[in-house]
């Protein structure tokens, strides 16, 4: 044998609010009910999962001025559905979407501190940022941020942060009756952050967390967003989820963590993946075709075209060709609080490889929407998908993947029921927890504490 | 539909208890006053005791005690866990009683708490509400460091107060607080999400409101991001020492928190906060009235004074609270309850002194008292938080009758 094959790490993201998520289906159930989230983290624990994910949107979707209806409305609150589901679940690790923008620094790392300790250590942050005045309608200071500022922030304020985790070290809760010390100095907890983004100071209030800190993700695929990734963060929510581009994505992130003084091993990098599992190759390609249908109607594909194209075109048919105009360059004023929107960066030249497509292959809108949008990453058997995910992190696409259902909340049980066992069969993937925190699950180092470094140097 | 047991009793948790030294007592647990095994002991004893809710205090300080400046003392519970967490980490584990973070209004995002306090309602299926307090804290500002500290003077007894029209302000915060709270729960009519395979529609988007609220210190667009939560309206506790606090009660909570120091002084409390509902336009008998007291409870009057004089002595001065003290046994506990219930109190939020002990004692001792005397319920007779009130689940505002 070769050099030991790597363990796959899984997690399991709650279906969110695109039309990956399939509501029309007789078994998709409630999006908002705790006994949906119950049965999801029950399942991934069963599974012996990493973590499971939840995303996090502040305002509803609009298009054209109206709040988009077609795909799923609506979500609870983050922490407090993490926190809930530390009660139901023991090893399973709780990762939230929580933005930079419109918190402040104390308030987060005092929320993320508390759901560490309520779950004996096992919280994750996915640290996002945003700009746009339109959620910043919801928010005190609206929308305030330059576009060009955002990561600036989320750097400053996941730095404040975590000089807020590092102010108690293990040793400042002592809590001993006999000698009348709860702690071990006075100015516990005593900080003073200033910079072009905070300026606060005062204690911090929750003594030293079970992980030190959470977890750290990060989920942008900018040039800005690798860097921030790979000067800080724990693990990459990435979303290359072919074998090229995830290679690609995977060596160049890999190679920027060495100009940070880190090792490989100290970044996961984690894609999003959809599946669909079938009896057959043939019989999961066949359901693979009809969700597809399910998650494009023909309405859905107006609405993306529209997205792109940046205008209204409400008026074409859907099984009809393609639009003959162009799409509108620059600030797009159809789609609101969709972050997918801002990844058409050259929207002329996408319409070209559009048309070019559907010509290509005689597709109607909807057809063709289907293909650039709809294709899942993984179909097949289990044996086919066990294969294929088993495949693509031993040729370094990625460390695992954060699997995407497209059923809310039974999505994944075939999943846990059929592949896991393979991939436990081969080797790849963990028969039972390691360890007691999320950190010493995915392999990651314990974090020192601020004492500890300054020990160390 | 009178009430058939008219008593409403919950307890506010903090730390080891509300007397600095609490974590000293010999049944403390303070190794594990962070842990969610300390926090479900505690609120499934209060559970076991029928109570009507367990409120969690909160803040944005180290010290415990937001009244008070920091000590830079070493034998003081320092640090606390976030209320809204804790409330979500315990519903599950928990079946009837209601829970109620405490969260502080000026330092925070309205619309952030309203999916709070609506996914904790999810979460313990209609067990929600929410305690809205203000700050003045220096302490508080400079932690979170948006805005300035609120200007304090100096008063009579050389504390630093906020003036008169600071306090006026910041209470005019609490409400546009509270109203954000409220219309952003009601932005979702209870049958926007309609799942119309024909239409493709998942939500009917006349049924999703925005609230465009606009208010000195914040405009909020909506609609929220959270459905209508279980009980419609979660219910909004508010606490008030002085005549601007309780009137800040009668315009806006569902249920008033005070701290009367005798009969004469609760049943004038009651008074003007009934008179400022009227003035709001609000059903006065709609708000409940609970006044707090910070218990010391033993077999005898004797012991609970021993307890708390070596409380005291462990701190070196005697406990200041803000909230009126009794110390005795449960018996005498429910006689006292009982007259200020004639004064026109609806109920009691008891602070235990010492955890678990004070918390016992109400649960196994001062229940069992109340209910012999027919004033307390014998069994839990609702699953909601409004439920126990006796409220009923409101309909949206938005929505067209």
């Amino acid at each position: 044998m070769s050099k030991p094959s790597k363990q796959i790490h899984l997690a399991a993201h709650f279906p969110g609010v695109n039309n990956t998520t399939v509501w029309s289906d007789p078994a998709a159930g409630s999006h908002i009910e705790f006994e949906s989230f119950r049965h999801f983290a029950r399942t991934a624990e069963r599974g012996k999962f990493d973590f499971l994910f939840l995303a996090e949107g502040l305002r509803l979707r609009e298009q054209r001025g109206r709040i988009y209806d077609l795909d799923v409305v609506g979500r609870p609150d983050t922490f407090s559905v993490l926190a809930a589901l530390a009660a139901v679940t023991d090893h399973l690790g709780l990762t939230g979407t929580i933005n930079s923008t419109f918190n402040e620094p104390y308030e987060v790392a005092r929320q993320f501190a508390t759901l560490d300790h309520l779950s004996d250590g096992r919280a994750a942050w996915n640290v996002v940022t945003s700009w746009d005045a339109f959620t910043g309608e919801n928010f005190r200071r609206g929308g305030y941020l330059r576009q060009e500022d955002r990561y600036e922030r989320a750097k400053a304020f996941l730095q404040t942060a975590t000089e807020l985790w590092d102010t108690w070290d293990a040793e400042d809760f002592v809590a001993d009756k006999a000698t009348g010390r709860f702690v071990g100095r006075p100015d516990v907890g005593s900080y003073t952050h200033r910079d072009e983004h905070f300026d606060i100071s005062g204690q911090f209030n929750v003594p030293r967390s079970p992980q030190g800190r959470p977890v750290i993700f990060q989920a942008g695929d900018s040039d800005e967003g690798r860097e921030f990734a790979a000067a800080r963060a724990d693990a990459i929510f990435s979303r290359h989820s072919t074998l090229e581009a995830g290679q690609a994505f995977y060596a160049d992130v890999k190679r920027r963590l060495a100009t940070h003084s880190r090792t490989r091993d100290d970044l996961l990098i984690l894609p999003a993946a959809t599946f669909v599992l079938g009896d057959s190759d043939a019989d999961a390609h066949e359901i693979a075709q009809e969700v597809r249908r399910q998650q494009v109607s023909g309405a859905t594909a107006i609405n993306f075209l529209e997205q792109l194209w940046n205008r209204d075109l409400s008026a074409y048919d859907p099984d009809g060709p393609l639009p003959e105009i162009d799409p509108l360059p620059g600030e797009n004023t159809v789609s609101r609080g969709r972050a997918s929107v801002r990844r058409h960066e050259d929207v002329l030249r996408t319409a070209a490889e559009w048309r070019e497509r559907a010509a290509a292959s005689d597709l109607s809108i909807r057809e063709l929407i289907i293909e650039v949008t709809a294709r899942q990453s993984f179909i097949g058997s289990a044996a086919t998908i066990a294969e294929q995910l088993n495949d693509f992190v031993q040729r370094d696409a990625s460390d695992g993947f954060i699997l995407v259902p497209h059923i809310t909340p039974g999505g994944l049980d075939s999943f846990v029921d059929q592949v896991v066992p393979l991939l436990q069969e081969r080797g790849v993937f963990r028969t039972d927890y390691e360890g007691g925190t999320l950190r010493d699950n995915l392999g990651l180092r314990p974090q020192a504490s601020a004492a500890d470094r300054q020990a160390a140097s | 539909m009178p009430d058939s047991y008219p008593l409403h009793l919950a307890v506010a948790l903090d730390g080891a208890g509300w007397h600095p030294a609490a974590w000293r007592a010999s049944d403390a647990r303070p190794q594990q006053v962070f842990s969610a095994r300390y926090w479900t002991d505690l609120v499934q004893e209060a559970e076991r005791g029928l109570l009507d809710f367990v409120a969690f205090e909160d803040g944005l300080a180290a010290t415990t005690d937001h009244h008070v400046r920091p000590s830079h003392r070493t034998d003081l519970v320092t640090g606390r866990l976030d209320a809204e967490l804790l409330a979500a980490r315990v519903a599950p584990v928990t079946a009837h009683i209601g829970l109620l973070p405490t969260v502080v209004a000026p330092l925070t995002e309205p619309f952030h708490v309203s999916k709070a306090t609506a996914t904790l309602d999810y979460v313990s299926t209609g067990r929600a509400g929410v305690r809205v307090r203000t700050s003045a804290s220096p302490e508080e500002f400079a932690n979170i460091g948006r805005r300035p500290a609120p200007q304090l003077v100096d008063d009579i007894g050389g504390r630093a107060v906020p003036t008169d029209e600071v306090i006026r302000e910041l209470f005019g915060e609490v409400a546009d607080y509270v109203e954000v709270l409220r219309r952003l729960w009601d932005s979702w009519e209870d049958d926007a999400e309609i799942r119309d395979i024909e239409s493709g529609r998942f939500v009917d988007r006349n049924r999703l409101h925005y609230i465009d609220f606009e208010g000195d210190h914040f405009t909020v667009r909506g609609p929220s991001i959270t459905p209508r939560p279980p009980q419609g309206q979660p219910l909004i506790a508010v606490l008030g020492h002085q005549r601007d606090g309780l009137e800040l009660i009668g315009r806006t909570a569902d249920l008033g928190l005070v701290t009367p120091t005798d009969e004469g002084d609760a049943r004038s409390a009651v008074s003007v906060i009934r008179s400022a509902a009227v003035d709001a336009e609000r059903d006065p008998e709609g708000i409940s009235v609970l006044a707090d007291v910070t218990v010391f409870l033993d077999d005898t009057a004797p012991a609970a004074q021993a307890r708390k004089d070596l409380l005291d002595d462990w701190h070196g001065t005697e406990l200041v609270s803000d909230a009126a003290t009794f110390v005795g046994s449960a018996e005498q506990l429910a006689d006292q309850l009982l007259t200020w219930q004639e004064a026109g109190i609806d109920g009691f939020r008891l602070r235990p002194a010492t955890l678990p002990h004070d918390l016992i004692q109400i649960t196994q001792r001062l229940v069992p008292t109340l209910q012999r005397l027919g004033v307390f319920r014998p069994h839990y007779t609702s699953d909601t938080l409004r439920g126990h009130f006796g409220l009923d689940r409101p309909a949206s505002r938005y929505a067209i009758a």
